[in-house]
């Protein structure tokens, strides 16, 4: 399957999930994207007035792995451990919609034409919409990226958004993606361990309270309103299929009841339009906003971890530097090293305590937009249906 | 097809399509009648005798003037017999001390008129046809050893008009009673015409009238005049399109002989002409006013007609008459039947013609002020354990006057909805009706409500049974015919039920084998029966895609129910869980925000849920019924099948016979020659028969399949567009909702 994306479609797409004072001396974003198979190329323009750049207007191709390689590094860099490092956009999933597209060609025989054209038409939809997503998530990590102060200097970020080639990143194989895996083991136990350390600052220690208690629950909340989504979107697949046979019944009729079929089945085709767009909406301003500051906690919890992790270094040091004293051996490497651990953790509190408040400022902005375009989509939405849903009633009620 | 094959003497061949209606009210009320009268006889013999007995009077008149007065006889004394009938006994007990007068022959014409003026009402599309029966039995069941067959017949066809023309019929006659003073025209009217016969025969002993088979022929030429023009007027239309004009044709044919009826006869043209004033009364007075007149000179104790006659003046005549009750009535006019024998034919067909224009009108008034109205309410569980059971208040409200009171309530179980089910469908299935199925059984449902979980879908099932036995029951009394049944009276009326047997056959699984069955042989007859009427082919075909579609879609509405009630409950958790996110939430405002959309969606999961109990009840169950109706419909167009292959069957058995008579004429064999030949006059009754019957049920099942779609029609778009107004409910408070939740977001600071 493949399709792209023109211009005007991806302006409605585009990101509502964080605000980003865009800054004009940096501006990206992915006016195209092609989708083959598993794979999807995005085109990442770039309008720029930094010298650092060698053109003021470029595109390059990339794909996910790009992305991901991106990601990786910047996190993997020392430098920027201080800071939360935007969540890398997910893989684009196309297996829901594509196993849907499966069912509905095994149901096809159980379906009359019209109901199948429509029933696909949805899917397609749904299929583009998943794709838009993809792209918006994109498009927002790359932004984030430019409107940060530090990150947007970085060296392979620059690379990525300049390098017209292939970047070909060598994909992870199978040993480093246990590697990271076993990472991420020794990361949780490595948490466990330094959570034992006191903390010595009120506000990193509140943040962390609230932080690992929000991450749970927005992690549940992010589960439900996606199944919250998922099943009015099937009320809305419902709807197709009674119009659709209502239809047919009102086709085999010759009475006076005919009329009113055909009206009734007109009215839910037209409703599961407005509550497919509910659903839809649903799941663009409620559902992505929770998963997107999911994502953003993550990488919020991440910074801690490695802030504490300075920190226990730091107590480690201070130990070693006791030790050090105590034997009278070493001493000035051990002082030496207790500076370091001590001048990189106050590095971290600091540029992690500047972070962490302009992370809250962004996430309650971005759940004010979201919300409010919520609710007044849902009462939009609603007003149609009602207007709909009159209009029928008299309609009936006048024959 | 002629019934004249058989009788030579019969001066003008009966109407070929005329020959199957006598049956029809006779068969179909005897069906009703075995209950009361005659226990479990067979509704089969006694359709026989009618055709034994057609040709019988056909051939000879005599037999049937000589029969006549043991009818009378019979029913004046049976109805005796019954309880509630007991002041009508009265009144026909009088009549019958004086042996034949006058008067009480009028007496008792007028109900016989009334009777054949039932029909008309009952009858939306071939109302000639059923009108034009009532002639033919009282020509024929007097004939037939006036047994109880016959009388039962008469017992029920009044009964049909008392739905359809609630409290009309019998205001007139009543009135008349009394008011011995018609329309003054009326009288003048009188004067001019008809006097002189009257006042001679009037003197005359009645019997002698009886005895004179003069009588009975002239009343059949006219009745066979009447019949030959509008009757094939009517039948050369399509039924369905019983339309004004045609009708209006038959009105004014009609008329002409009547009142030769009156000339000729006297007397009795008296009565004859009573009948239709009843009709005409009704619609146009002043085009009979003869008619009227001559009724109110000639019977001043019982001359039965003035329209114009207030309610007052009718409650007299019911002291005086003691005729207050329907019933009563009713039985009057059977009484009146046999006893007119001959010349009542002519009479209720004659008055049977302008029926159909009536029917149409009386049809829509009914429906606009139906005047009964059932309400199931208070389910209540009786009993503990597994003999335990829920027990339904009926009431009734009501002014049809066949009613004892207006307002009653009854206690009625489950299986005492089925046990009216079953009798219903034992006596009208077998005619072409549409008998609407009740609720089926459903175990699961009631198992949990025994085992007494007072949970959510035990209260759920309760009430959805309830609204479904409700819906089941109005239908029930909805139809003018299935209303007129004793058993649904007895069901709505009678405080001590007995407790009905069997439903197990109807439960569930059972029921629907049932369908299943009737659908296999449906599908094996079409095979066989070539459709002579395209009408039913396409019906058919139309009924089974219909069936299919429903089904289909009660499978969607069923999984929107589920995808709803998915819905609802994934609101109601993403709700908690949006809560919790609040509480855990440090922005002050923000947090305040997240719980009111908590809040907001707790609601939401309300609505859904709401939703989806509206979508299931005004939607699901709608479609439930009605696949349970088609079924009904599709049995109905069985049993039009079974009759046209007994039919075919007969037609073959002539066939064989003749045949057998060709052989022994070929091989000169005079002495089995007699047997071939009666062999044959029989098989020629039974295939006369049997296409009447066809005939008849293919009638009722066109009438009924017309009835039915009407009433769906009807009955969809109530139900449309109450679950339209449902899913407009629930929009409103959704917009209410989020307009709440508005100013809260935008709070967040």
């Amino acid at each position: 399957m493949t399709s792209t994306l023109d211009d005007s479609e991806k302006e409605k797409a585009r990101s509502v999930s964080v605000d980003l004072n865009n800054d004009a001396s940096l501006l990206i974003d992915i006016p195209d994207a092609l989708c083959e198979r598993d794979k999807v190329k995005f085109t990442v323009h770039t309008k720029t007035t930094l010298s650092s750049f060698q053109k003021p207007d470029f595109s390059v191709p990339r794909q996910h792995e790009d992305f991901i390689w991106l990601h990786d590094t910047l996190v993997e860099t020392e430098d920027y451990a201080g800071l939360i490092i935007p969540p890398a956009p997910p893989k684009p999933d196309f297996e829901s919609p594509r196993e849907k597209m499966h069912k509905l060609g095994e149901g096809e025989a159980t379906m009359t034409k019209e109901e199948y054209t429509k029933m696909k038409q949805e899917l397609e939809a749904e299929y583009l919409a998943v794709f838009k997503k993809t792209v918006q998530v994109h498009e927002v990590f790359l932004q984030r990226l430019s409107s940060h102060p530090i990150l947007s200097k970085d060296r392979n970020f620059q690379i990525f958004l300049e390098y017209d080639q292939d970047l070909s990143v060598r994909r992870k194989n199978a040993k480093e993606t246990f590697g990271s895996f076993f990472k991420n083991m020794v990361k949780s136990a490595d948490e466990v361990i330094i959570s034992g350390i006191k903390e010595v600052d009120d506000f990193f220690e509140q943040e962390k309270t609230f932080l690992l208690d929000y991450s749970s629950k927005i992690k549940d909340s992010t589960a439900r309103a996606e199944k919250m989504t998922r099943s009015h979107k099937n009320v809305a697949d419902d709807y197709i299929h009674i119009s659709a046979t209502l239809n047919s019944l009102s086709v085999d009729d010759n009475t006076a009841l005919k009329k009113h079929l055909e009206k009734f089945a007109d009215l839910f085709e037209k409703l599961r339009k407005v509550e497919g767009r509910v659903a839809s909406d649903e799941e663009l301003k409620l559902t992505e906003l929770l998963r997107y500051y999911m994502l953003d906690i993550q990488a919020a919890k991440d910074l801690l971890y490695r802030r504490a992790r300075a920190l226990a270094d730091y107590e480690n040091s201070n130990k070693a530097l006791d030790k050090a004293r105590l034997k009278s051996k070493d001493i000035t490497q051990a002082e030496e090293h207790q500076q370091q651990c001590l001048q990189k953790f106050d590095k971290l509190s600091e540029s992690g305590k500047r972070e962490l408040t302009s992370f809250k400022g962004r996430r309650v902005v971005a759940f004010r937009k979201n919300l409010i375009e919520m609710a007044e989509l849902e009462i939009k939405h609603a007003k149609n249906n009602m207007a709909l849903l009159q209009g029928c009633i008299e309609l009936l009620k006048s024959n | 097809m002629k019934m004249a094959t058989s009788s030579e003497r019969s001066p003008p061949p009966f109407p070929e399509d005329l020959e199957p209606e006598p049956d029809e009210v006779g068969d179909q009320d005897s069906d009703d009648g075995e209950d009361i009268f005659l226990g479990a006889d067979n509704p089969l013999e006694i359709k026989m005798d009618p055709s034994l007995s057609a040709s019988d009077i056909a051939s000879s008149t005599k037999p049937l003037s000589e029969a006549s007065s043991p009818p009378v006889m019979d029913i004046l004394s049976e109805p005796a017999s019954e309880a509630s009938s007991a002041p009508m006994v009265d009144l026909l007990m009088e009549p019958a001390s004086e042996a034949f007068s006058a008067p009480m022959m009028n007496l008792l014409m007028e109900p016989a008129s009334e009777a054949s003026s039932a029909p008309m009402v009952d009858l939306l599309m071939e109302p000639a046809s059923e009108a034009s029966s009532a002639p033919m039995n009282l020509l024929m069941q007097p004939a037939s050893n006036a047994s109880g067959a016959p009388m039962v017949d008469f017992l029920m066809e009044p009964a049909s008009d008392d739905l359809k023309e609630p409290p009309k019929p019998d205001i007139d006659p009543l009135a008349d009673i009394i008011n011995d003073t018609p329309l003054s025209e009326v009288k003048t009217l009188v004067a001019a015409m008809p006097q002189e016969p009257p006042s001679d025969l009037f003197d005359d002993e009645p019997s002698e009238l009886f005895a004179e088979p003069r009588q009975s022929n002239t009343a059949k030429q006219q009745q066979t005049s009447i019949f030959d023009e509008p009757d094939e007027d009517l039948f050369s239309d399509p039924l369905g399109e019983a339309s004004k004009k045609p009708q209006n044709d038959v009105f004014k044919e009609a008329l002409a002989p009547v009142a030769k009826a009156s000339n000729v006869c006297g007397p009795l043209s008296d009565n004859y002409k009573e009948d239709p004033t009843d009709i005409f009364t009704e619609e146009a007075i002043t085009t009979l006013p003869s008619a009227v007149s001559t009724v109110s000179v000639n019977s001043k104790t019982n001359g039965v007609h003035s329209d114009e006659e207030e309610p007052d003046i009718f409650a007299e005549a019911t002291v005086e008459l003691s005729l207050d009750s329907p019933r009563n009535d009713r039985k009057k006019k059977e009484a009146g039947k046999p006893s007119a024998s001959a010349p009542a034919p002519s009479v209720s067909a004659s008055a049977s013609k302008p029926q159909p224009k009536t029917l149409e009108e009386l049809e829509e008034e009914v429906e606009d002020k139906f005047e009964l109205n059932i309400s199931i309410t208070n389910p209540e569980k009786v009993g503990d354990g597994m003999n335990a059971y829920m027990a339904y208040k009926v009431s009734t409200q009501t002014t049809l006057p066949m009613f004892r009171s207006k307002t009653f309530t009854v206690r009625r179980r489950f299986s005492d909805f089925l046990g009216l089910y079953e009798k219903l469908s034992d006596k009208h299935t077998l005619n072409g009706y549409i008998v609407p199925p009740p609720p089926e059984k459903s175990i699961m449902g009631m198992t949990k409500v025994k085992v007494g979980k007072e949970d959510n879908s035990s209260a759920e099932f309760v009430e959805r049974r309830r609204a479904a036995l409700e819906r089941y029951l109005q239908r029930v009394v909805f139809h003018p015919s299935l209303l007129q049944d004793p058993d649904v009276r007895e069901f709505l009326e009678r405080d001590d039920m007995p407790r009905a047997h069997n439903t197990q056959a109807l439960s569930g699984a059972g029921f629907l084998k049932m369908i299943n069955r009737a659908t296999d042989s449906i599908s094996k007859m079409t095979i066989k029966m070539n459709e002579s009427d395209v009408w039913f082919e396409e019906k058919l075909q139309e009924v089974e895609a219909e069936d299919q579609q429903l089904r289909k879609l009660h499978i969607m509405v069923d999984s929107l129910v589920g995808h709803r009630k998915e819905l609802s409950v994934n609101t109601g958790g993403f709700a908690k869980s949006v809560a919790m996110l609040g509480s855990s939430e440090d922005n002050t405002a923000l947090s305040r925000a997240l719980s009111q959309l908590a809040e907001v969606e707790d609601k939401m999961e309300q609505l859904h849920q709401e939703q989806a109990a509206s979508d299931s009840f005004c939607f699901a169950e709608l479609l439930a019924d009605y696949i349970r109706l088609l079924g009904s419909v599709r049995a109905s167009f069985d049993q039009r099948m079974k009759s046209w292959q007994r039919w075919q069957d007969a037609q073959n058995m002539l066939q064989k016979k003749r045949e057998t008579e060709a052989k022994l004429l070929w091989a000169n064999k005079p002495d089995k020659l007699q047997q071939a030949k009666d062999d044959i006059t029989e098989w020629e009754a039974k295939v006369t028969q049997y296409e009447r019957d066809f005939d008849r049920v293919s009638a009722t099942v066109r009438k009924e399949v017309l009835r039915f779609e009407k009433e769906k029609a009807r009955d969809f778009k109530k139900q449309i567009i109450k679950y339209l107004e449902s899913l407009l409910q629930s929009q409103q408070q959704l917009i209410k909702y989020w307009e709440a939740f508005l100013p809260e977001a935008k709070a967040i600071a």
